[in-house]
């Protein structure tokens, strides 16, 4: 796990090589994260990676989050794992959202790490967000038919209004 | 027992300790109630308490309900045991109307009886949105006991009583797969179930006078023919005691 300072350092020789690529920092609970924009999701991970000194191949997992009523208001957050140092390191992609009309994108990192694949299909299920460059790109734990994005904040929880025997005249016609 | 050994009164009572006469479809009812077949399905955590329905600790062995077919063609019954989400209807779907009829289902625990704790997208708010559900059981999960209890309550609706058909809860006369309340000559499934005292089906037409006229003209027809064998009986015992007073 990095450290405050070294993760400062990180961002730094990102931005070294990568201008603008890094937005911020968050240092919680001692818990390190890079926030960074869609546009350079691929340079930063193949950097944290590749690079000598980081060496983060393994991506432990990759989740979506809906900030609402935050800006911006989607993010993706990647989970690196360095196990020979076990080291973790936590890169988040904040995304904007597009409005009504479209869905927000990124780009795939499917081809840097390959279980990134279902990871990033079970982001899109739930929140649509789109990630460019995936071979399959399909809903994959709801039904291929179903309509929208449930687990985005604005989405309704769902299910049926519960009748009490209490409360069976405010809801006129359930009964036969 | 060799011919001529008893004869006469003894005779009589010896077949009538030992023939039983009922309805044919009491008889087809008590069959099927008492060995209802589960289709070898779990959905969720109910599943657990529904193996162990058939353990040696509960063993619903003792109502003929502990043979899981793998095989919707081979069960009775479907057990939902567990939230159903809307994924797995057309799966639940397709079983269903693979199962030959007569068919009952089970709806055990919260979640397949109203959706329970899961009122939300994925989930189906209670199977009987897609399904006809005979038994809904309570319980989070239910124990295998109120299983158990449960399928005798089913038992008891195929054995007849009358306050428990889903056929008519449902509205669902006629919808049998073969046959047809109103194809002539079958026989209602559904009768078993309803158990009507006239045996005409719930939600039936009223007869009209003139089926009522043809069948008191059978009744008659069925008493006369009784009186007649009686009468005929009656001649043989009297020639018979005749026969055995003249060899003493």
């Amino acid at each position: 796990m990095p450290d405050a300072p070294g993760l400062e350092l990180i961002a730094a020789e990102i931005n070294a090589r990568h201008p603008d690529a890094v937005l911020g920092t968050t240092y919680d609970h001692g818990q390190a994260a890079l926030i960074i924009g869609p546009s350079s999701v691929r340079d930063t991970l193949l950097h944290l990676k590749e690079a000598p000194g980081q060496e983060y191949d393994f991506l432990a997992s990759l989740h979506a989050a809906d900030y609402l009523p935050r800006t911006p208001r989607f993010a993706v957050h990647y989970e690196l794992l360095n196990m020979a140092r076990v080291e973790r390191l936590r890169v988040k992609c904040v995304i904007e959202d597009p409005g009504e009309e479209r869905l927000p994108e990124t780009e795939s990192v499917t081809d840097i790490f390959p279980t990134a694949e279902f990871q990033e299909r079970e982001a899109y299920d739930f929140f649509g967000i789109v990630f460019r460059g995936h071979p399959d790109l399909r809903r994959i734990l709801m039904p291929e038919d179903y309509i929208g994005w449930p687990q985005r904040r604005d989405f309704p929880v769902g299910g049926d209004p519960v009748i009490f025997t209490n409360t069976e005249d405010e809801v006129p016609g359930w009964t036969r | 027992m060799q011919r001529g050994l008893l004869a006469g009164a003894d005779l009589d009572s010896y077949v009538e300790e030992r023939v039983i006469t009922t309805k044919f479809d009491k008889a087809v009812a008590w069959a099927r109630g008492n060995a209802m077949w589960p289709a070898t399905f779990g959905l969720a955590c109910c599943a657990i308490e529904m193996m162990s329905m058939v353990s040696a600790r509960y063993d619903s062995a003792r109502y003929g309900a502990e043979v899981f077919r793998a095989s919707p063609r081979q069960a009775d019954m479907l057990i939902l045991s567990g939230r159903v989400s809307i994924k797995m209807v057309p799966v639940i779907r397709r079983i269903y109307d693979q199962m030959l009829e007569p068919k009952w289902v089970i709806a055990m625990g919260a979640c397949s009886s109203s959706g329970g704790m899961f009122a939300n997208y994925a989930v189906v708010q209670g199977a009987d949105k897609f399904l006809p559900v005979d038994i809904y059981i309570p319980g989070c999960p239910p124990r295998p006991e109120a299983l158990m209890y449960g399928v005798l309550k089913l038992r008891n609706k195929i054995l007849g009583d009358p306050d428990l058909g889903w056929r008519d809860e449902y509205r669902a006369h006629g919808t049998e797969e073969d046959e047809r309340a109103s194809k002539p000559g079958g026989i209602p499934v559904e009768r078993a179930g309803t158990a009507p005292s006239d045996g005409r089906l719930v939600g039936e037409a009223e007869p009209t006078p003139e089926q009522l006229a043809s069948e008191a003209g059978l009744l008659d027809e069925a008493e006369r023919a009784v009186s007649e064998r009686a009468a005929v009986v009656g001649a043989q015992r009297a020639e018979h005691d005749e026969w055995e007073g003249r060899d003493a």
